[in-house]
């Protein structure tokens, strides 16, 4: 009965509006289309994403153990208890240190073999692929067989005995296991890095090299002087990406050390994890993911202004 | 200028939002895994709360009682108890024509989290199976309630049950029963034992460290060939200390009212947790971190002691060549070991007709009859005196030596098992990495625990 008497009222609406396109033209109508197509992905990030960062926001505030039926506000408390708690900020400079050390490394490695790859002629192919199947390979499965190179008698230590140096404690230690994890990490992205590059290099016109070695700069010159300005949206934007991917550090810590030895590889993310599945301790949890966000948003704003100066020709 | 920035700003904002979207991925994304399921695992339960809830579907066969109930059973992943309950629930239901048992699963690693995201959410469970270490958690949280004390008498559960069952005992009630427990003992490699001219497993403490001193070989950079005994305190030596080694130094875990560690009311306390790290820091007979950890040393015969549980009895058995004993853990001034177990709890939200089936179905579960086949089907040991002790499985070669440990086991109330185990492997890590002194690492160590322990008992006290 509904259906029946709704029917007519849909067709005459859809006359009414081909009438007023007709009307309107063939610009208003692509533009309705057109914002209509947006606004589904809009709703669905408003849903999905929007909305849980701030119901996480709220987490944050209040005593809310996963299992317990009250979750009382509790205000800052929280934060508190995470700014006194000096596992929580040995993992935030911990994080800081990936970022720092992680995002120059990527860079700087990914654009060596960026530059490098681009001079080959031969055999480029087998080359990309070799550089970028770490970055597709599972997380957890390099990140174990690199705990097996790594362990105390692993294939490192041994290569290290057959040179007639000392075994070292690797991931055991407290001073070394931090940069190990790193350069997993760095190791297994450089492909991805390495893509980028070469995408940046092809849109930079050959002529530009050409004209600046005319005018007698050699190779080094050519390169901070030419190349490197043309990349600079290309460094923005992996600067970005990569500082962000630092930021999350998590898989490879986890699957490495678990944080260990004494905290000093654990990672931001891998404490927030360990509150909120482990201990089930959502606020506490919450409120370091909303520590994490500003700290991103943070980095973003930095990079975005250190880098985004315009760039002239 | 001022306007134009500020509109490149949006895009920044925007671009640092869904980053730090995907920055929560640690948390949300495991949330969103566990929600990804979320629906199958909700679809699964609902047919059977379904059927439970319209009478009307009553089948005319069911006895005179009336209407047929159905229950759910959550359990984790394990395929050995899958199947097994699959079957049990057979033969319940023969018994039983008018009660119907569902069994739902998740993987152990999630188990949990799903327990704890899908429970709140009111599609629990009638009877769940919850590790031990669990319960405080669960119980505080309100969501089990005491088993009727009609049909579990907490007099017959004390005397039919080893006492480390009692470690399931909340504020004077029991709240979750086990089928099957696991302890821990000594396995060791008798090759490697015949090699160093030893005939015996070590019973003393003494005997472990001389044995073990025996037992090691390394190349000529000092590198293990064979660890005397695989040392990985971060897999069962913490429980080794707590429900073990403590006790048998002639102290105690706890109060017995549980609020409060009695690590340091005797020198007991030091002492165990010193003649554990010495293994590694004076006798130098294992460390952790070598070939990958202390099971697959003790496995791949590298390690020839290795204090373990019977659930590694399992895994065991691919390693054919592996020719190994079990023993009983070295005594000191008193006999010791760790018992853990799953146990079998009903939530709160259970009532009526339902509680009264999943009684009975708990019932079923622990029966000796029951229990026996748990034993046969899944390796772990019986966790009623009378089945336990009979002598098919007392003098069983493997199972025998846990067995027989059985009536002296302990078991530790945990408040947090990751936190708590955290803390020792970093006391330990202390010790070792930053050479602070053994007394001051295990004074942090119980400060650190008890303050653990503080925080869930004023959690409790304000309920």
């Amino acid at each position: 009965m509904e259906r029946a008497s709704s029917v007519p009222a849909i067709a005459g609406r859809r006359r009414l509006g081909l009438r007023r396109a007709a009307r309107f033209g063939y610009r208003t109508k692509r533009r309705a289309f057109i914002c209509g197509g947006l606004l589904l992905p809009l709703l669905y990030f408003v849903g999905v994403r929007l909305y849980p960062i701030l119901y996480s926001f709220d987490v944050s505030f209040r005593e809310w153990e996963l299992l317990s039926p009250e979750k009382p506000f509790v205000g800052l408390a929280n934060y508190e208890s995470l700014l006194g708690d000096p596992d929580f900020l040995r993992s935030v400079a911990n994080t800081l240190y990936y970022v720092a050390a992680g995002v120059p490394a990527q860079l700087a490695t990914g654009l060596a073999v960026a530059l490098l790859l681009r001079r080959i002629g031969r055999l480029r192919g087998l080359y990309r692929a070799a550089y970028f199947i770490p970055y597709i390979t599972s997380i957890v499965a390099v990140s174990w067989v690199f705990r097996w190179i790594l362990m105390k008698n692993g294939v490192l230590n041994g290569l290290l005995l057959k040179l007639g140096l000392d075994a070292q404690p690797l991931l055991y230690s407290t001073s070394q296991a931090i940069h190990l994890v790193l350069a997993t990490m760095v190791w297994q992205s450089v492909g991805f890095q390495m893509l980028v590059f070469l995408a940046g290099l092809e849109n930079i016109p050959k002529e530009y090299e050409e004209a600046a070695s005319i005018d007698g700069a050699g190779a080094w010159r050519r390169f901070f002087g030419v190349t490197l300005p043309l990349l600079r949206p290309v460094v923005l934007f992996s600067a970005v990406i990569a500082g962000i991917g630092y930021l999350q550090s998590f898989a490879q810590v986890l699957n490495m050390t678990s944080g260990g030895p004494l905290n000093s590889t654990s990672s931001i993310v891998l404490r927030v994890y360990d509150m909120a599945f482990k201990s089930f301790d959502m606020g506490r949890a919450s409120a370091a993911t909303v520590i994490l966000f500003v700290l991103i948003l943070a980095l973003t704003l930095i990079q975005w202004k250190a880098l985004n100066r315009k760039i002239e020709h | 200028m001022n306007r134009k920035r500020s509109y490149a700003v949006i895009p920044a904002v925007l671009l640092v939002l869904s980053a730090s979207l995907a920055a929560c991925g640690g948390k949300n994304g495991a949330e969103s895994s566990s929600s990804s399921s979320e629906p199958s695992a909700a679809s699964a339960t609902s047919p059977a709360s379904g059927g439970s809830s319209a009478p009307a579907s009553a089948s005319p066969s069911a006895a005179a009682s009336g209407k047929k109930v159905s229950i759910e059973y959550w359990q984790y992943e394990f395929p050995a108890k899958v199947e097994l309950i699959d079957e049990l629930i057979k033969q319940f239901e023969e018994k039983h024509p008018n009660i119907d048992v569902k069994q739902t699963n998740f993987p152990y690693d999630q188990y949990n989290q799903k327990v704890a995201t899908l429970v709140p959410a009111g599609k629990g469970p009638d009877v769940i199976n919850l590790y031990y270490g669990w319960l405080p958690k669960y119980v505080s949280s309100g969501y089990l309630q005491p088993l009727p004390e009609e049909a579990f008498p907490a007099a017959d559960i004390e005397k039919e049950y080893f006492p480390f069952v009692q470690t399931a005992k909340l504020g004077g009630k029991y709240y979750a029963l086990p089928t099957g427990v696991r302890t821990l003992a000594l396995f060791y490699n008798k090759d490697l034992f015949a090699k160093a001219g030893l005939t015996q497993p070590p019973a003393t403490w003494q005997e472990l460290v001389d044995d073990a001193k025996k037992l090691t070989e390394k190349d000529a950079n000092g590198q293990f060939v064979v660890e005397g005994f695989a040392w990985e305190p971060g897999s069962q030596l913490h429980h080794w200390f707590r429900d073990g080694l403590l006790y048998q130094a002639g102290g105690k875990d706890t109060s017995d009212d549980r609020r409060k560690l009695l690590w340091k009311d005797s020198p007991a306390g030091l002492e165990a947790f010193k003649y554990l790290v010495d293994f590694a820091k004076e006798h130098k007979v294992g460390i952790n971190g070598v070939f990958n950890d202390d099971a697959n040393a003790f496995k791949t015969g590298h390690a020839a002691i290795n204090v373990d549980g019977s659930y590694r009895l399992g895994s065991l058995k691919d390693a054919p060549g592996l020719n190994y004993a079990i023993a009983p853990l070295p005594a000191y001034k008193d006999k010791s070991t760790q018992a853990s177990f799953w146990a079998n709890a009903i939530p709160s939200t259970v009532k009526g007709d339902k509680l009264e089936a999943a009684a009975e179905f708990l019932k079923f579960l622990t029966s000796p009859e029951v229990q026996e086949q748990w034993v046969e089907k899944t390796g772990e040991l019986p966790a009623k005196q009378e089945v336990a002790l009979q002598e098919k499985y007392a003098n069983d070669e493997k199972l025998g030596p846990f067995i027989s440990q059985l009536p002296y086991a302990k078991s530790h109330f945990f408040v947090d098992e990751t936190q708590e185990r955290t803390l020792f492997v970093e006391a330990v890590d202390q010790v070792l990495l930053k050479n602070v002194p053994v007394e001051k690492a295990f004074d942090e160590l119980t400060e650190k625990t008890q303050k653990l322990y503080d925080e869930y008992w004023a959690k409790q006290d304000k309920k």
